[in-house]
């Protein structure tokens, strides 16, 4: 009886993963009759039911339960039905503000504004529209503002592709943002949430790109688990942002003694240095509330093996099958997923890959940016095999990987053709 | 309104730095009326500047920021530029983030401000260059006017892209030979004021700097109708002495030839009905202060 007891005692006890929300509003309800709810009850003290959504609507059912104040849209495939849904939201009263922009360069200078003035801020781009709004994003690093903007990634090189391609992620690398790369519909989902609630964090404060692979996540429809919708995420609160919120309620304080944009002198000099130190800084400091909110910065299965693919995206999914292939044929692979870009889960993967012979990093891109990224890391990197890679334009078929692991390990002959002719 | 925001703590008072002991004691955030005439009697806004003696930018940055109807709310929006130099000095938020997309950001700015602060009024006002507001960022700066955003834009048109030495902007004059315009420019100078008007402001104007008056007038005017109404633009010549070749003292010289009948900047102004209105009550309501005023003087002369 005594047993029974402490066993439910304990049930009461709420899981805590990341320091809980003390918004004034928490517990409120919202005007669309939605409690502001901490993000840990959200999702480890309440039920998730299952749906079956694809990812568009998946970003909208996150977006709905997010407390945002606005977003910005523009129209670029993969991302226009995802963006134009959370139209719907605003429409239906769950956004502050909601408009077309006018490309995604001004798109992403009005979210600044938007986050300037205190609001939590999301928005959607991909492909060529990530390339045409990247000289806001060290803006907005640089200037500490925590604005989610989620990367539906499809290919940027001419001739023109609307297929998912990786590369843009690439670029968004130094940025001084922090970037996520969700797997599924359900990585999704719960980067979005998680990644406003770290990326506000006083310590961290940062811009997040929660990226996916276009048309895999975005157009597939997949099963999710949901938490109710009755529930929504505290609001941003910008007074704990580490720098001023530009709404004048506070004290103008000269910010400089002067411009030091145009100073040449070692004041200066450090300034600038320590300010983008102090990003990088902040984007490492986010490891502490990530890895007990994501579970880890990777998840690793099998790493006791040999043979290891380490990948990121839909390539981790291809690579699931891949290895069900090889184990067909007596082959054993490990699997290390990464979630994390940046901050890069640089021992993580280390340990994880520590016994491995083989690292094989699939990649939806022709530049192999991430195995260029794991090489950098790793002792020994020529274990690492930088491929297979696809270049837009088709799928990484799982028998590409299989046969490619074949080839190089030299466990049997070859079935399929490389589909990028040997290119690494 | 009241200064109650840059309220210093007793405690820590004689610690503050002597130009925020100054801002709390005599500037003139909350004051009605206030104006270009309290330049020089009372703690500007502006607490110095780095741009170039005689620069006629400088006193239009000062007359502006003395003309703000309500300095204690508005946040400014700033570009790359000579402007980018003065902002760290002034005592009012402001925002630089990228070169052209200004009017972009006092988009989301606004409508956020208003979201947030449904029952105060918030001010933005976007200052700008001319290379900032009609080349790179044309653009958004047109496509603010086309939504009807509330805020004013303000265009410091020096006909040329001053801080990076004087190459050609779509302001500068037609024939002026520049760096990268090495046969003179081909040509005109783009009619912005009128682009204004057909792309939606509610009043769009264009003149120098060379009567404060005038200009206080402008922007009181500007930063209240873009309020109620809609966007607003002022286009102020202030001429870079610099790259023309002309000596600190002759700026206000420049801006007076430019304005007589046939000049580049004789003042004209667009402004909607709607728009008239609010200036029409502005001046009513401000001879009614004065009228009050001078009674109250009255009574306390006869008292």
């Amino acid at each position: 009886m005594l047993e029974v007891m402490e066993v439910s005692e304990k049930v009461k006890e709420p899981i805590t993963k990341i320091i809980r929300s003390k918004h004034e509003l928490l517990g409120q309800e919202n005007k669309k009759g939605q409690i502001y709810t901490d993000v840990n009850d959200i999702f480890y003290n309440s039920e998730q039911k299952p749906v079956f959504f694809t990812g568009s609507e998946v970003i909208k059912e996150a977006i709905r339960r997010c407390s945002v104040g606005t977003s910005v849209a523009y129209p670029i495939t993969p991302q226009s039905e995802a963006a134009a849904l959370i139209g719907e939201l605003y429409a239906e009263g769950y956004l502050d503000e909601y408009f077309r922009g006018e490309s995604e360069f001004a798109v992403m200078g009005q979210c600044a504004g938007a986050s300037f003035g205190g609001h939590r801020v999301f928005t959607t781009t991909a492909g060529p529209g990530t390339l045409r709004a990247m000289e806001n994003f060290p803006m907005w690093a640089g200037s500490r503002l925590p604005i989610q903007v989620c990367v539906t990634c499809r290919g940027v090189n001419s001739p023109l592709s609307i297929q998912p391609d990786t590369l843009e992620m690439h670029y968004l690398l130094e940025t001084g943002m922090m970037v996520w790369h969700a797997e599924t519909a359900q990585d999704l989902f719960d980067f979005i949430l998680k990644g406003f609630i770290v990326a506000e964090q006083p310590d961290v404060h940062v811009p997040i790109a929660t990226c996916c692979d276009g048309f895999f996540v975005t157009h597939t429809k997949d099963t999710v688990n949901l938490p109710d919708e009755k529930m929504t995420l505290t609001p941003y609160d910008p007074y704990r942002s580490p720098v001023t919120c530009m709404d004048m309620e506070s004290a103008p304080i000269r910010m400089m003694r002067d411009p030091f944009v145009m100073k040449s002198n070692y004041i200066s000099y450090a300034t600038h240095a320590s300010w983008q130190q102090e990003i990088k800084a902040a984007v490492e400091r986010s490891r502490k509330h990530t890895i007990p909110l994501l579970d880890g910065l990777i998840d690793t299965i099998n790493i006791d093996r040999k043979i290891l693919i380490v990948g990121s995206g839909t390539a981790v999914s291809q690579s699931r099958e891949a290895i069900r292939l090889l184990e067909e044929e007596g082959i054993e692979v490990g699997l290390v997923k990464i979630k994390t870009i940046r901050p890069f889960p640089t021992e993580e993967i280390r340990e994880a890959t520590a016994n491995a012979e083989h690292i094989f990093v699939p990649e939806f891109n022709v530049a192999g940016w991430l195995a260029r990224e794991i090489k950098a890391v790793l002792p020994d990197n020529m274990r690492v095999y930088a491929g297979p890679h696809v270049a837009g334009g088709m799928t990484m078929p799982s028998e590409v990987i299989r046969d490619e692991i074949k080839k190089v390990t030299g466990k049997t002959a070859v079935f399929m053709s490389d589909p990028m002719g040997g290119l690494q | 309104m009241s200064k109650e925001k840059i309220a210093l703590c007793e405690d820590l008072a004689d610690i503050m730095p002597p130009e925020y002991q100054e801002l709390v004691e005599n500037a003139t955030y909350g004051k009605e009326d206030r104006g270009w005439k309290d330049i020089g009697s009372s703690k500007e806004l502006i607490e110095q500047h780095s741009l170039c003696a005689g620069c006629p930018e400088s006193i239009a940055f000062r007359y502006i920021l003395a003309s703000l109807p309500n300095p204690e709310d508005t946040v400014f929006v700033g570009s790359t530029g000579c402007t980018s130099l003065v902002f760290p000095h002034v005592a009012v938020h402001n925002i630089h983030s990228l070169f052209g997309n200004q009017n972009a950001i006092a988009s989301g700015l606004k409508r956020t401000l208003k979201a947030r602060f449904p029952d105060v009024e918030k001010d933005v006002v976007v200052l700008a260059g001319d290379g900032a507001t009609v080349d790179i960022g044309l653009d958004m700066t047109m496509q603010s006017w086309f939504r009807q955003e509330m805020f004013t834009t303000i265009c410091f048109d020096n006909e040329l892209y001053a801080n990076t030495g004087g190459q050609e902007s779509g302001l500068m004059q037609k024939g002026f030979v520049a760096k990268m315009a090495p046969k003179g420019k081909a040509f005109d100078k783009v009619r912005l004021v009128e682009i204004a008007k057909e792309a939606g402001c509610a009043y769009a104007t264009m003149l120098t700097v060379s009567k404060p008056n005038r200009v206080e007038e402008v922007i009181n005017n500007a930063v209240h109708i873009a309020r109620e109404v809609g966007p607003t633009f002022v286009q102020l010549y202030t001429p870079c002495i610099l790259e023309i070749g002309k000596q600190s003292m002759e700026g206000l010289d420049e801006m007076k030839d430019s304005e007589q009948i046939g000049g580049r900047f004789v003042a004209r102004s667009y402004i909607t009905d709607e728009a008239q209105v609010v200036v029409d009550r502005l001046k009513q309501e401000k001879k009614e202060r004065k009228m009050a005023a001078k009674k109250l003087k009255k009574e306390m002369a006869v008292a």
